[in-house]
């Protein structure tokens, strides 16, 4: 049955003005995967246009300088000039004091929360809900939100931080002292606030997937809580866990709005990031605006990002 | 009256857009730059029809303004029959980030404004045309009475790029409000930051949320009023060779110290700060504020129209001093560059319409009378954007038809405060002296001399990058 089921007629010869383009193998090959160039091919127009082809232009650009309307190689030079910028290492270690922190602390709590909230027998639906709508909020209103919280004068921390009877801060307008700034501190907190409830419902889905017999075996064996997250919980999301904080590393190190809309368009050096002195370097500096240090400090940027990336990968290709 | 839009502030950055939705009104706007523009119009230089785009026209949102450009458009279409001046309606008349993307893609109009701190880019993107050749006595004839730091704005060595179309320098803005409350006499503005602090002392004791002076720290707008604070006391931002920071000095640190002190000491600024352009105009409107440093035009652009405040509450004075006399202010103001591309005809016909709106006294921009007509306040000194006989003739103009009282402004315009211009580099100066201004403003321990001496030192290094 089987043999005759894929069994095919042989075709027939055709006449020999047909053969140079039907009979070759490309053109067989091209017969065959036509619809599925045709898909494809948006998709790859798509990021030939809008991702190839600007992050090679960006490269060119950065090895580029354009004066009085001539642009002309520079080597090195745009870099050196980044590197010699007082803003540069403080702008990297603003950025990772930021992904750090934003690890222990937006990394970790989404992944509690999705424990916890999948141990809930009542209002699980209301408070996924609740988890998930910071998310809905235009980055830009929530940012803004928190800015009236942290408000010195006006903002609900404070007052909360009265009420209490505990002295007022300066927030995020903090300039900037000790190992971690309270501004950094209070970026971080708005951003985990804005970002949470995806993390969450990632977890949630991977969470749910855990099949309960193993808890239940677990639980006959004697193991706590917390044994049975480390030795059930975790093992069981460690492909999600990996990935994420793969994605939230790399989103992290872009941190940019949060800290453009929190310190009024930037001000201060306590909170500026990396992205931040890219757009200062193209945007912000009427009159000295260019696109050269800008290309110059992307291009950095995405060097770094892509050994992080390849490490990574490296690193646990073994266990995936 | 200055045109819409024209605020003096050295950057208007508006938070919240996101990247892509940046970099799609970037494109956006550039398509319509690009779609306005006229430069494949043929343009002659044999007087036949020529067609030329200009933006910063205030859109209808400005209802007065809107109105008068576009009377001005008709006026001046019938009396030069062969162009045609096609208005752009923008409004802020520049975004940087915007502005910038403009000029590497080529796409600006065929007159395109610019703040005076955008020369350097405009000259190192190649999208300025010279038009030297083409401004003479003849075509613009206030040019030899068109206040020098303003020409100086638009010139690279002898070659005129632009024409200025608005200067100004700052002043004490007050609200004459709070200072009667407050027992003080709204007619002898403080001059001295020793009489800044008594009065913003008075006036913040008056509680309920007033506080007496304020001042920015964010968006670079706190290095630019430092820079304006610095020069008003006889310092300078930068060597007169463009090579070192010069702020780390006695007027720098006194400005410091006397901020720092109505911050801490006196209570009389607000825990509030990270401020930037627009805060300060909301308190004064709102009654919140008593004294803070401006231009003129954030009054009739800002305070009244768009914040809501009365136009009778506002005076000015002089910068603050150390003698009561200020050495100098901060001048800045805007322009009109010549795209690159522009045929002849197109910059002749450019110079012949900014000679018409901006710059012929009593006629566009000066028609002080009309303005009056439309019920729109006459009377602010401002733009300075001449001397000599035609500023005496503007002055003239503008007092017949002054509907506010002027003598709310005596102090500032006694003064009379010498332009400096901005220091080299100006906004990456301002930049490295935000952050100053905000330990100032929020650290009750700030080290004065240590912030400056580092920032100094960030500035020269900024100054030996670019130069």
């Amino acid at each position: 049955m089987a043999e005759t089921a894929v069994r095919v007629s042989k075709p027939r010869a055709r006449p020999a003005s047909m053969r140079p383009l039907a009979g070759s193998r490309f053109g067989r090959k091209v017969r065959r995967n036509l619809s599925a160039h045709g898909f494809l091919i948006g998709a790859v127009l798509c990021f030939a246009f809008f991702s190839w082809y600007p992050i090679v232009r960006e490269i060119i650009m950065s090895f580029q300088r354009t004066r009085l309307g001539v642009t002309s190689w520079a080597g090195w030079r745009n870099y050196i000039t980044i590197f010699h910028d007082p803003t540069f290492w403080l702008a990297w270690r603003n950025t990772l004091e930021f992904t750090v922190l934003a690890l222990i602390i937006g990394y970790a709590v989404p992944f509690f929360v999705a424990i916890l909230l999948n141990e809930l027998r009542h209002a699980r639906g209301y408070l996924r809900v609740l988890v998930y709508l910071p998310v809905m909020l235009p980055p830009a209103s929530a940012l803004l939100l928190f800015a009236y919280f942290y408000d010195p004068t006006y903002g609900l921390f404070n007052h909360v931080l009265q009420a209490v009877h505990l002295p007022a801060s300066q927030w995020v307008q903090s300039s900037g002292t000790g190992v971690v700034s309270t501004a950094m501190i209070s970026v971080v907190i708005a951003a985990t606030w804005m970002n949470m409830g995806g993390a969450t419902l990632i977890y949630l889905a991977a969470l749910q997937n855990i099949p309960g017999e193993l808890y239940e075996a677990a639980e006959l064996d004697g193991a706590g809580m917390f044994k049975r997250i480390r030795h059930i919980t975790v093992p069981q999301t460690k492909l999600i866990l990996s990935m994420l904080l793969m994605l939230q590393v790399v989103a992290t190190m872009q941190m940019f709005v949060e800290a453009f809309i929190l310190t009024n368009g930037g001000s201060g050096t306590a909170v500026v990031s990396v992205v931040n002195l890219i757009y200062t370097y193209a945007f912000a500096l009427s009159g000295a605006s260019n696109y050269d240090s800008a290309s110059a400090l992307g291009v950095v940027l995405m060097l770094v990002l892509a050994v992080f990336s390849g490490g990574y990968l490296w690193l646990s290709r073994d266990r995936d | 009256m200055k045109r819409f839009g024209t605020t003096n502030r050295p950057l208007c950055r508006w938070p919240g857009t996101r990247t892509i939705a940046g970099a799609a009104a970037v494109a956006a706007l550039g398509l319509s730059a690009a779609a306005c523009s006229s430069s494949n119009s043929p343009g002659t230089a044999g007087g036949s029809n020529v067609t030329i785009s200009v933006d910063c026209a205030p859109p209808a949102s400005s209802p007065v303004q809107h109105k008068e450009w576009d009377e001005d458009v008709a006026i001046f279409e019938k009396r030069n029959p062969g162009i045609t001046i096609q208005s752009i309606y923008t409004s802020p008349c520049e975004v940087p980030a915007t502005f910038t993307a403009m000029l590497r893609a080529g796409t600006e109009p065929n007159v395109f404004y610019t703040y005076f701190t955008d020369k350097n880019q405009v000259l190192d993107q190649g999208q300025a045309a010279d038009i030297t050749p083409y401004v003479t006595t003849k075509t613009v004839p206030v040019r030899r009475d068109i206040v020098l730091s303003a020409m100086a704005a638009v010139t690279a060595g002898k070659t005129i790029y632009g024409l200025p179309t608005v200067n100004y320098t700052q002043g004490l803005i007050i609200n004459r409000q709070l200072f009667t409350q407050a027992h003080l006499n709204p007619d002898q503005p403080p001059a001295t930051w020793a009489e800044v602090a008594r009065d913003a002392k008075a006036i913040a004791a008056l509680g309920q949320g007033i506080y007496g002076y304020g001042d920015y720290s964010a968006g670079n707008n706190g290095g630019w009023h430092f820079a304006s604070e610095v020069d008003a006391m006889g310092g300078q931002m930068v060597n007169p060779a463009g090579t070192a920071a010069a702020f780390d000095s006695p007027q720098g640190k006194a400005v410091l110290q006397a901020l720092h002190q109505m911050r801490f000491t006196d209570h009389s600024m607000s825990p509030t700060q990270q401020l930037a352009w627009g805060a300060l105009q909301k308190q004064m409107a709102a009654g919140k504020l008593g004294m803070y440093i401006a231009a003129p035009d954030d009054i009739y652009n800002v305070i009244v129209p768009q914040d809501g405040g009365h136009i009778n509450d506002y005076g000015m004075g002089p910068l603050p001093s150390a003698s009561g006399t200020p050495a100098g202010s901060l001048s800045g103001g805007n322009d009109y560059m010549f795209a690159k591309r522009d045929t002849p005809a197109q910059i002749r016909a450019g110079i012949k319409w900014l000679d018409f709106e901006d710059l012929t006294p009593g006629v566009g921009q000066f028609n002080y009378a009309r303005q009056k007509a439309d019920g729109f306040p006459v009377g602010f000194p401002e733009p300075q954007l001449f001397t000599g006989a035609t500023g005496q003739q503007n002055q003239k103009l503008l007092d017949a038809s002054a509907t506010i009282n002027t003598s709310y402004y005596s102090a500032f315009t006694a003064a009379h405060e010498k332009g400096m211009g901005e220091p080299v580099d100006a906004q990456a100066v301002y930049k490295t002296l935000d952050p100053v201004m905000l330990a100032v403003l929020t650290n009750p321990n700030a080290n004065i001399s240590s912030l400056l001496s580092s920032a100094a030192g960030q500035v020269n290094q900024i100054l030996a990058n670019n130069g």
